[in-house]
């Protein structure tokens, strides 16, 4: 057992200062359960947003010692032994008060990406056959937790604050998975191009780095999409076919 | 007059995991406008822990299995105390509701000839679980949450609900408070279907996490309707018990149904020395037999740590408790083992169970494809709950809904793992359609202002005592640790008659908690509003324990450690006296139909 010193910051609507609390570490334990025995010993009023404390839910997402981290996962045996830990809330969101964010803006953002639309039933039992190796790289994606790390890390909404241009790496991943759908029959790419902005994204894999469900965001998602919004858009050969076809775009 | 905003829909659903998500989805379906409000974020429910999966009689991996295995399955699991409406509704329409979550986006692992593939679980006679790796849960959730955003459902996050209001007999809306801003929210609604899932924060070594305070069950109880079968608490045989903070937190089924095994110190596989008498039948009798069933061979039967959560929790008790446990209390669950039988076993884990490879390798330090886990019962699930009509899901109050862990019927003395997922999707269906119908039918009440002015002075009364009443936690901490000792995994008639007289002693410092600092996101203040629900639930949890002098399913006495004949023909109902006491009454169990008789007669072998 050792007795650490948390910096956290506290305070409300973004106006607010470090405060420094000291708490004894045992074995095992995690930055949530340190945040949580600060909370019972001397700060009853501390705001933490948590769930499942298990790394499944995504809620507990903060900046630990500068880095984005889900507190529950982050074993204080990790960081260096005997030193101060500082505790903040993710700075790409709106602050509420003390760790907790806004994070209502991607829930929105979610709203206005076309949903999923599968192709009709083709198998005779009125359902769909597919095959897991085709569904494998889709199921990657779905592994997100919506933890918004990802978002809160990357530049183009953390530094530039393009939260009304840009979907940022959470929405880009969402789209993937919706894109490459086995069953799935909507067509995204004029939205990734135009409404969405991928093409911010100047694949620094920040994002990837942060996930904690060591999703490959960018190889796997990112990039993919725009290699087909540059075949879609920009590809030459198709531009001189669809001339000569008088095809229009679709 | 209290201060409140006003917010009208046709049919309010409280709470958001899978079972109000899908009764939104249904009442939007119907015609409602529907209102959908969260504890917490949207998407972040508990259902996101689920891991093993969906059970549902599809019979894509083996075609002895149909709608009529599973409801006897479920029965025998139940200990014949299942609502048996419940029962046969849930194994019919499962396998559409699994269905209609693929045509919703959900992407489940597959068969070789492209099906949804299942696997196998405790108690269920065939591989019936549609799955996702261990992740199913979040599959479903997400699933749900997607279709249900390009609806016409309002979802209003991160509001706790404290008193559902009433207009005469008839139920019409509820009074709630925002985290963000601590401001109320007076719904006025036409019906109003509970979601809120479990009780497991009542416990100290718990699956669950801060929001399963069991507020559904209170709030049903308060506004007059009946609980039932609240003695029968599952508690899950795997949790972690190492380190200290993990403590509780869920190791799937899904192990076991992958190949892994329970062994004590003593490295012997203690789950086959003790096989009960109705699972004989259907039980392997060597290790040989169990891995051959693991491997999918149809004509071997199931090795003996997939018998029922209940008896295999009470089993690695035993083992600890006569000294042959795991270094930190626990036995070991081994599924490492398989690279014996299999090539490239460390792959095949790492692929089946991505989510306990890295919540071990994460929080606990151990590659679980190279080393044996240490595991230990843990409050999982409550059997009990609001008592509901079988078909329409609404309680004994008009207009008031239920589905999932909150209602009670389904799984009767013990929950097969998996009939939970298909629970949610199949009874939240049911509970948003008739919600939305009762509507249509009755029309809207009018919420009495004088029971919305008295919620809100409650909600409020513990700021008024900052500086001089007590702080939440401790009796948070203390009620937990009182539960879990007295009525935890084995019970005795004394230790919970010390339990109901704790309760009391806490329900007063309960009345004298306070809460420092302002409304805005104050956990403390959160924490003080739940104190009321938990101690509500855990006393019924008590006293139907106490009146239930046998042991059955995940009810088991020390003093009486034998079902009873006689116990086997009611439930227990709990409700609210007009004195204000707590009220118990044993209430017969309707008999089966012949048809249903039938079924669990042919299923018997």
């Amino acid at each position: 057992m050792t007795a650490t010193t948390f910096r956290i910051w506290r305070g409300s609507r973004g106006k607010g200062a470090f405060t420094d609390y000291e708490t004894q570490v045992t074995e095992g334990m995690v930055v949530l359960d340190a945040m949580h025995q600060i909370q019972a010993e001397s700060a009853g009023d501390l705001a933490v947003r948590w769930n499942c404390k298990a790394g499944k839910c995504g809620s507990c997402s903060a900046e630990i010692n500068g880095q984005p981290r889900l507190m529950c996962m982050t074993r204080m045996d990790e960081l260096p032994a005997n030193e101060l830990v500082t505790v903040e809330p993710m700075r790409a969101f709106p602050h509420v008060r003390d760790l907790v964010t806004d994070v209502s803006w991607n829930f929105e953002v979610k709203k206005t990406i076309r949903k999923f639309t599968p192709r009709k039933p083709d198998a005779p039992d009125g359902t769909w056959r597919m095959a897991q190796e085709d569904v494998d790289r889709v199921q990657e994606f779905r592994k997100c937790i919506e933890c918004f790390l990802c978002q809160d890390v990357c530049h183009v909404i953390r530094d530039h604050h393009k939260h009304d241009e840009f979907i940022g790496p959470r929405y880009f991943v969402y789209t993937a998975a919706l894109e490459m759908h086995p069953l799935d029959t909507e067509d995204r790419l004029r939205d990734l191009k135009e409404d969405q902005a991928i093409g911010y994204c100047n694949i620094t894999k920040c994002c990837t780095k942060v996930c904690p469900e060591h999703i490959t965001i960018t190889d796997n998602a990112i990039i993919p999409l725009k290699e087909r919004v540059i075949d879609e858009f920009y590809d030459p050969v198709v531009k001189l076919v669809r001339l000569f076809r008088g095809k229009k775009k679709t | 007059m209290a201060e409140y905003e006003r917010v009208e829909h046709d049919v309010l659903v409280i709470g958001a995991g899978g079972a109000g998500l899908r009764a939104a989805i249904a009442a939007a379906n119907s015609g409602a406008r529907v209102g959908l409000v969260c504890k917490s974020l949207l998407g972040k429910a508990h259902t996101v822990m689920a891991e093993g999966g969906a059970a549902a009689a599809m019979g894509n991996v083996d075609d002895r299995d149909n709608w009529r295995v599973h409801f006897a399955d479920t029965m025998r699991g139940g200990q014949y105390m299942n609502n048996w409406r419940m029962a046969e509704l849930h194994a019919q329409e499962a396998p559409d509701r699994v269905r209609e979550l693929e045509a919703w986006g959900a992407l489940f692992d597959r068969t070789t000839d492209g099906r949804i593939l299942q696997r196998n679980f405790g108690g269920h006679r065939y591989a019936r679980l549609a799955h996702v790796g261990d992740r199913t849960g979040l599959e479903m959730i997400r699933t749900l949450q997607d279709h249900a955003i390009h609806m016409a459902i309002d979802v209003h996050m991160e509001v706790t609900v404290v008193q559902l209001l009433k207009d005469g007999e008839r139920m019409a809306g509820a009074l709630a408070y925002d985290r963000e801003k601590g401001r109320f929210k007076l719904f006025a609604a036409g019906a109003v279907v509970l979601a809120t899932g479990g009780i497991g924060r009542a416990f100290s070594i718990t699956s669950n996490s801060w929001e399963y305070t069991g507020d559904g069950q209170a709030l049903a109880y308060q506004a007059g309707a009946e609980l039932v079968d609240m003695e029968f608490v599952q508690f899950h045989p795997t949790g972690m018990v190492w380190p200290p903070s993990v403590k509780g937190i869920l190791v799937t089924e899904g192990v076991r149904g992958e190949g892994g095994v329970l062994r004590n110190s003593l490295g012997k596989r203690f789950m086959f020395d003790d096989i009960p008498e109705n699972y004989r039948p259907q039980t392997a009798d060597s290790e040989e037999e169990g891995w051959r069933y693991v491997m999918g061979d149809k004509a071997a039967r199931r090795p003996a740590e997939l018998l029922t959560r209940d008896h295999v929790a009470r089993c690695i008790q035993r083992e600890v408790r006569e000294g042959r446990g795991s270094p930190h209390g626990g036995v070991f669950l081994d599924i490492a083992w398989i690279k014996e039988r299999i090539p490239d076993a460390a792959e095949h884990i790492r692929k089946k169970l991505p989510s306990m490879y890295h919540q071990f390798m994460q929080l606990a330090n151990i590659d679980i494809t190279t080393t044996p886990m240490e595991v230990g019962p843990t409050t999982h699930y409550i059997m009990g709950g609001i008592r509901v009509d079988g078909d329409s899901q609404m309680s004994s109050v008009p207009g008031l809904f239920a589905a999932g862990e909150c209602a009670a019927g389904l799984h009767g003395a013990n929950r097969l793992g998996g009939n939970s997922l298909s629970d949610l999707v199949v009874f939240g269906k049911r509970a948003g359609e008739y919600a939305a119908k009762f509507v249509s039918t009755r029309g809207r009440g009018t919420p009495a202002a004088s029971e919305a002015d008295g919620a809100v002075n409650r909600a409020l009364a513990p700021f008024d005592r900052a500086g001089s009443g007590e702080a939440p936690y401790a009796i948070q901490h203390e009620l937990q640790r009182m539960m879990q000792e007295l009525v935890g995994i084995v019970r005795q008639e004394d230790e919970m008659k010390r339990a109901l007289e704790n309760l009391k002693g806490l329900r007063d410092r309960a009345r004298r908690v306070a809460a420092e600092g302002n409304r805005e996101y104050n956990p403390g203040w959160h924490t003080a509003l739940d104190l009321d629900n938990l101690l509500t639930v855990s006393e019924a949890i008590t006293r139907a324990a106490i009146e239930r002098k046998e042991s059955r399913g995940g009810h088991f006495r020390d003093d009486f450690p034998e079902k009873d004949s006689q116990y086997a023909k009611f439930n227990i109902v709990v409700r609210k006296a007009p004195d204000g006491s707590m009220q118990l009454e044993r209430r017969p169990i309707p008999p089966l139909p012949a048809e249903l008789a039938a079924i669990i007669e042919e299923q018997q072998t």
